[in-house]
C-alpha cells in the first residue's frame, strides 16, 4: 500500500480571493513579515499498487481526470510506502 | 413543439424553474432527466440547470460532469444538439470541457444574489438571436463561484470567435468594474462554444420569465432557442 499526498493550488497567475482575504486579515493582526497567502487543497489517497511508480501514475491520472482542474490549478504528488 | 430535456442532479435546485419556463411559459414540451439515466428522451435542447450538484464538493460541477447523463449530453452536443447551462449548469459545462475556461470564487468571497444588467454581446447564436447587439436585459444572479477565468489566449480566442454572449453592465449598457458582481474576467457573464450550439451563463433567464417575478427579459433567451428550432414565438 502507498499513500499519496496531493497538494492542489491555484496557478500563480490566478487571483486567490480566499488567500488574499486571509493575507489582509494577517496584516491587520500585525504580521507584516507575511507577504503573501495562497490557499489550496490537501488530498490523501490510499493506493493499492505494486510499486511506487504505479501508485504515482494512478494518483497523477486521478488529479488530471478529477481532483484538479488544470485550467486554474497546479498539483504536486508525494508518494510514501505504508 | 420543441422538446426540452432538463437534467436533475442531486442538489439541483433550478430544475423546476427551467421546467416551468420551458413548459408553462413558453409552451414547449419538457422532461426531467435524472442524472443516472443515459436516455435524454430525444430532446431538441438540453438544459443543465442551476443548483449545487453533489454539494459542489471538490469544485463546482466537477463531480456532476462524470454523471452517466453527462456522457449522453456530450454526445448530443458533439452532434450539434443545443445545450444551455445556467449557473451551476455553466460550471458543469466548463468542467466537462464543452466550454472553455474555469470558475473561481467570487472576488469578494460573498454569495451574490441580486438582479443584474447584461449587455448582449453577440446575437449570432441559437440562444441570443431574438436579442439585438448591445441590448441590455435584466436577469437575476445567485452564485458564490461565478468569477469566470481564462488565460490571455483564451480570452482572445473568445473575442476573436465572437463567443462572448453577455457581459455584466450598468443599466445604460456601459461595462464597468462596479457592475461586475463577481470579478469575472472582462465582465463575462455568458459564453458559447466555437460551434455555437452550447452556451453557459451565470445569470438565470429561467427566473426572469414573468412580470410578477420582476422581469420578463429571460424569455428572450428561451424565445431565441425556439426561433432557432423553427418555432418563433412572441417573446
Amino acid at each position: 500500500m502507498f499513500t499519496a499526498q496531493i497538494k492542489i493550488t491555484l496557478r500563480p497567475s490566478i487571483l486567490d480571493p480566499k488567500g488574499k482575504a486571509s493575507g489582509e486579515a494577517l496584516s491587520h493582526l500585525g504580521y507584516d513579515a507575511i507577504k503573501n497567502v495562497r490557499i489550496g487543497k490537501f488530498i490523501q489517497l490510499s493506493i493499492d499498487a505494486a510499486s511506487k511508480e504505479e501508485a504515482y501514475r494512478l494518483a497523477k491520472e486521478a488529479c488530471e481526470k478529477l481532483l484538479a482542474n488544470e485550467v486554474m490549478e497546479d498539483f504536486t504528488i508525494d508518494i510514501e510506502a505504508r | 413543439m420543441p422538446r426540452f430535456s432538463i437534467l436533475v442532479f442531486p442538489g439541483s435546485n433550478c430544475d423546476h424553474d427551467a421546467y416551468h419556463a420551458a413548459k408553462h411559459v413558453m409552451g414547449a414540451e419538457a422532461n426531467f432527466i435524472w442524472h443516472k439515466n443515459t436516455d435524454l428522451k430525444s430532446p431538441d435542447v438540453v438544459i443543465v440547470p442551476g443548483g449545487f450538484s453533489y454539494g459542489d464538493y471538490l469544485r463546482c460541477g466537477a463531480i456532476a460532469r462524470f454523471s452517466p447523463v453527462m456522457k449522453s449530453v456530450v454526445d448530443f452536443a458533439n452532434k450539434g444538439g443545443l445545450v444551455i447551462g445556467i449557473c451551476n449548469g455553466f460550471q458543469i459545462l466548463l468542467e466537462s470541457g464543452l466550454l472553455p475556461g474555469a470558475m473561481l470564487h467570487n472576488e469578494h468571497l460573498k454569495f451574490a444574489c441580486k438582479n443584474v444588467y447584461l449587455r448582449t454581446e453577440s446575437t449570432n447564436s441559437p440562444f441570443t438571436n431574438e436579442l439585438s447587439r448591445g441590448q441590455v436585459i435584466q436577469v437575476p444572479i445567485a452564485h458564490g463561484e461565478g468569477n469566470y477565468v481564462t488565460d490571455a489566449d483564451g480570452l482572445k480566442s473568445l473575442e476573436d470567435n465572437d463567443q462572448i454572449m453577455f457581459r455584466y453592465c450598468e443599466a445604460d449598457g456601459s461595462v464597468t468594474a462596479a457592475s461586475n458582481p463577481n470579478g469575472a474576467i472582462s465582465n463575462i457573464a455568458g459564453i458559447c462554444n466555437k460551434e455555437r450550439n452550447v452556451m453557459g451563463m451565470m445569470p438565470h433567464p429561467e427566473r426572469a420569465m414573468e412580470s410578477i417575478l420582476g422581469s420578463t427579459d429571460g424569455r428572450l433567451v428561451f424565445a431565441s432557442i425556439l426561433t432557432a428550432l423553427g418555432h418563433p414565438t412572441e417573446a
